[in-house]
């Protein structure tokens, strides 16, 4: 695929005058090898299944979709962000996975004249003073998950609640997300340096402290060790509520042992939405597992493309930012627009993790908890 | 206070033992054969994925944790005749190369067949509880049982290398490979023989920590660097430094991560303590193997090394 | 292995082959941007300025790997010492580009000397495992630097400047800075490794014994040699911070420091066009195999075995059984 791309890019970038026919050139750039690729996977699924349903068009305009591999590591990220916009002359790019990576990527994209559109990460920089018109998020702002949670809490009356986070960024944001909504007291909060493997002895100051509930943000491998290891503590009778601990992609590692958690999202496989049942039922048919919200948000990624084009073309660049703001396209999470600062205005619910009648462990909508919900640092933009 | 102390302790051990079960083969390895294996980590790993994979088929742990040692043992010789025996002679430079080399390909081949999405081991029902200790704190079974296997393994490896002929060539064969050789033992037969099993540890590690920890493509990378720090720390070749060295960092980053920060706060504002802590937690087991060498520069009871 | 005496003597003739070779890769590397002007594919200066990054790098490697047989496992600590030191004094308003390298290789020499002095009480694998135990430290310092970002890094307001003028700002004035530099980098460790440093550097890694016997106290000349090469690695820290217009403590991980080795190895250790030839390589590699697919690290890890067990001493060592390279050795 990319050296069809490659090639053709080449061809092109001969006669460099934009025509009307020519394709729409979009690159997906997300961690593709290596320990975390399997979200990147679904990032990438997500974005050829719409590819797929659109007919192989965006705006009835030719596509033409490079995937590459930031390999995890942001400098590579930047070289081969570079490289889609000023080699293979992308329009837009769908990436990055990473919060890191945002920001390694984004001067390269913005300035080098493409969009981009984070099918992922939106760290709080970029939604408030860094927010750019170049940027469309089109999942959430990094704080909102754990904010959800705090809410849910808030309402149950759960006086004091432990937090756990791994020792880095995206780590003290979510904890800091979740203390400036949680009303209760913080029974005690503790960090694990990235990459830890083994939660007993937090499990064990945790039942040392008994407290209401625990919040954790524990992505990836992590998430699913503390999770086996929860029960295993004896610890099932605290509620372990997180973001981005149980998902898709990590409960058919967790199974059992995430059954009944509760996690706060965006959506769900089984939010009914329109078109919500269609997606789940094709993904699965074509990738073989259940999708994740990274292959849903890389989707409707896709899908916000196609109106923007669609409603302005790639050629008045003025137009085409009007028209992805618009946001004026059937978002799988139902309600979607854009707030100031190009990061969405949507509803999070609270979700948990099931087993469902066919035996695939997914996670399932309990109940709505924010209706139209902006980020907190939409005040912080500049943008109008 | 004191009992989580102690609760914390036993934490720390348990670690440690969970670290021993994979330095072990490498420690033999090294220590052996003076041959530096980056690719037991994956060993590791691929122990882990084919536990996952008989588990899935046979849905029967004991039938499975039986199948991935000779699984794994036939993973370590097809390995040794293709790769590790060409290297004995060659420099620690080129077997980097080459083992990290490995490292690349089997964890993409774990990637190929088995997706990059985590797996999952059941644990089996009767090692499922937990007991109770001081208080609202329990203990999981299983755990308590890796530490009687981690013991287990210790005290046989003392044994077969302390008490047994083949223990005895292989002391000889690494004090002076030549000398062995001529008074007419196979060698190459001897190591192949502890490769294939320091092999079969590394894999058997990864089947008895897959119920704990996730098997995942990136399983293997972040049990590597430990288990180095460990047997560094114990003096290469040493089973029984691997085993202290294991429970000295298990037991150092556990009440380091857990007290560190309780230590600091007497020094200074808390902000300041919780900040300081969070900075040093992850570089404990560094900051521990960097004093070690520095007061014994060949690890805690590693032989001085000729170079 | 050498005799002591003729490790001693001026090894000209075996250099000067590898002269001749590192002076041609020099000349193709002068005319990338040209051709790839020519070709259509500007991209292809950004790839070169990347392999030339990590040339330098390694480089500074082999001066202790390669000439001085100290294994160090903490070299990407160095990588990452000079993006900081970019993105620090940036943020203090100092966006010139030679007060950079000289804060960044002040820094480097002040962490090289302390690190280096502790890590050369040990020998063979301990030295490498303490010198990774010192870069997985700085390591998770800059992680823990929430002001620079922490783990997410921090991305910068524009490239150097160099002398208040924007040279580096674009692809072909990164392209010709780098090369620069990787010629002086070059060309002051050529002199270095022929000058009465370097042999007694080269002795102290065929028999430290020997060289003590004859007078020389391998430790300074260890010790000056691992300072020289942190210093030098920043200089790739600087030059991949101003590339990327990014820091992040991903610079400094262990996997970063693994993969220098392996391209030195690569290349042929203990041989400075061997130690450029590996950096290019592996990116060329990198680069060229993950077109092809998501899978190309099996690729890359079958050729990295394959050069590991039929070309001992990797490409240069291939280079020296076609015939290219006379060596002594």
């Amino acid at each position: 695929m990319r050296l069809v791309a490659l090639s053709t890019a080449l061809t092109l970038s001969l006669a460099s005058t934009a025509l009307a026919d020519d394709p729409v050139r979009i690159g997906v750039l997300v961690t593709l090898s290596g320990p975390p690729a399997v979200l990147g996977e679904h990032a990438r699924d997500g974005v050829l299944l719409a590819e797929k349903a659109l007919g192989g068009k965006v705006g009835g305009r030719e596509v033409e979709i490079i995937v590459v591999d930031d390999e995890g590591k942001p400098d590579v990220a930047a070289q081969k962000a570079r490289e889609l916009v000023e080699s293979d002359g992308a329009d837009f790019v769908i990436g990055p996975t990473f919060s890191n990576i945002m920001t390694a990527i984004a001067a390269p994209v913005t300035q080098g004249g493409a969009i981009l559109v984070s099918p992922n990460a939106g760290p709080s920089n970029f939604a408030g003073k860094d927010c750019n018109p170049d940027i469309f998020v089109a999942s959430y702002q990094n704080d909102q998950m754990p904010q959800v949670l705090a809410e849910h809490m808030n309402r149950q009356g759960i006086a004091n609640v432990y937090l756990l986070a791994p020792n880095y960024q995206a780590g003290q944001d979510s904890l800091n997300g979740f203390k400036a909504a949680y009303k209760g007291e913080v029974a005690g909060e503790l960090f694990v340096p990235l990459g830890q493997l083994d939660f007993s002895a937090e499990l064990a100051q945790i039942a040392a402290t008994q407290p209401a509930a625990v919040y954790a943000f524990m992505p990836g491998g992590m998430g699913v060790n503390l999770v086996k290891q929860w029960g295993q503590a004896g610890l099932s009778s605290i509620p372990l509520m997180s973001a981005f601990t149980v998902d898709e992609t990590t409960l058919p590692a967790e199974q059992d042992a995430a059954l009944d958690m509760l996690t706060g999202s965006n959506w769900a496989p089984d939010l009914d939405t329109p078109g919500n049942a269609e997606f789940v039922a094709s993904f699965r048919q074509d990738y073989g597992r259940v999708p994740s919200i990274y292959a849903m948000a890389a989707y409707d990624a896709l899908m916000l493309i196609d109106s923007a084009v669609k409603a302005a073309g790639t050629e008045d660049r003025d137009a085409l930012r009007a028209a992805l703001k618009a946001a004026d396209f059937p978002s799988l999470r139902g309600e979607f627009a854009f707030s100031t600062n190009n990061f969405p205005v949507q509803d999070f619910y609270l979700t948990k993790a099931i087993k469902d009648d066919e035996g695939n462990y997914r996670t399932s909508v309990v109940e709505k908890v924010f209706t139209a919900a902006a980020d907190s640092y939409v005040g912080e933009c500049p943008m109008k | 206070m004191f009992n989580l102390f102690l609760l914390q302790l036993l934490n720390g051990a348990q670690f440690g033992v969970l670290l021993f079960l994979v330095a072990a083969g490498l420690t033999l390895v090294f220590g052996i054969m003076d041959f530096i294996n980056l690719a037991h980590g994956v060993l590791y790993m691929v122990g882990g994925y084919v536990m996952a994979m008989m588990m899935g088929t046979t849905g029967n742990f004991w039938l499975s944790l039986a199948l991935v040692l000779p699984v794994t043992l036939a993973v370590g010789l097809v390995l040794e005749l293709l790769v590790f025996r060409r290297l004995y002679d060659r420099s620690h430079l080129d077997q980097v190369l080459a083992t990290f080399g490995l490292v690349l390909v089997l964890s993409e081949l774990v990637r190929i067949l088995w997706g990059s999405a985590p797996l999952s081991v059941a644990m089996p029902e009767i090692l499922s509880g937990s007991v109770p200790l001081a208080g609202p704190m329990r203990y999981p079974v299983y755990r308590l049982a890796v530490i009687g296997v981690g013991l287990g393994v210790a005290l046989s490896l003392w044994f077969v290398i302390a008490r047994t002929r083949v223990g005895m060539l292989l002391r000889a064969g690494a004090a002076n490979r030549s000398m062995v050789s001529a008074l007419g033992t196979d060698i190459n037969r001897l190591f192949m023989l502890v490769f294939a099993a320091g092999a079969m540890l590394a894999g058997f590690a990864g089947a008895i920590v897959s119920p704990i920890l996730s098997v995942d493509p990136g399983m293997g990378d972040s049990i590597l660097i430990l288990t180095f720090v460990v047997i560094v720390i114990g003096g290469v070749g040493s089973v029984k430094g691997a085993f202290c060295a294991a429970l000295l960092v298990g037991i150092v980053d556990t009440l380091g991560r857990m007290f560190g920060p309780i230590l600091l706060k007497s020094l200074m504002d808390p902000a300041a303590a919780a900040q300081a802590g969070r900075t040093i937690a992850p570089m404990l087991v560094y900051i521990l193997m960097a004093a070690v060498l520095f007061w014994r520069p060949a690890g805690l009871f590693g032989r001085a090394v000729a170079r | 292995m050498t005799d002591l005496t003729q490790t001693l003597a001026r090894p000209r003739a075996r250099l000067a082959g590898r002269l001749k070779l590192a002076l041609c890769l020099f000349a193709v590397l002068a005319v990338v941007p040209p051709l790839a002007h020519a070709a259509g594919e500007p991209f292809l200066i950004v790839v070169a300025t990347r392999m030339m990054v990590f040339a330098i790098a390694a480089l500074s490697l082999d001066l202790i790997l390669g000439y001085g047989a100290m294994v160090s496992f903490g070299h990407a600590a160095y990588l990452g010492l000079g993006a900081y030191a970019v993105a620090i004094l940036s943020r203090a308003g100092i966006d010139d580009l030679v007060l950079q390298l000289l804060a960044a290789m002040a820094a480097s020499a002040l962490f090289a000397a302390v690190t280096g002095a502790i890590s050369l009480r040990t020998r063979g694998v301990y030295f490498i495992m303490i010198t990774l135990a010192f870069g997985q430290m700085a390591f998770f310092f800059f992680v823990s630097f929430s002001t620079l970002g922490g783990d997410d890094g921090v991305a910068l307001p524009a490239r150097s400047t160099v002398l208040g003028l924007p040279l580096l700002e674009g692809a072909q004035g990164m392209f010709y800075a780098t090369l620069a530099l990787l010629v002086a980098v070059f060309a002051g460790l050529y002199r270095l490794t022929l000058s009465r440093f370097g042999r007694v550097l080269t002795g102290t890694r065929e028999s430290a014994l020997r060289m003590q016997a004859i007078g020389f106290r391998p430790f300074p000349y260890q010790l000056t040699a691992y300072v020289i090469a942190g210093c030098l690695c920043s200089v790739a820290g600087v030059l991949l911070a101003n590339q990327a217009i990014y820091v992040s403590p991903a610079y400094m991980s262990w996997h970063r420091s693994g993969e220098m080795i392996v391209m030195l190895v690569l290349g042929g250790v203990g041989s400075l066009t061997g130690a450029m030839a590996g950096a290019l390589v592996t990116i060329a590699l990198e680069e060229g195999l993950a077109r092809f697919s998501d899978h190309w690290r099996l690729g890359f890890g079958l050729v990295l075995v394959a050069v590991a067990l039929f070309s001992p001493g990797g490409l240069s060592g291939l280079l020296r059984r076609l015939g290219l390279v006379r060596d002594a050795t």
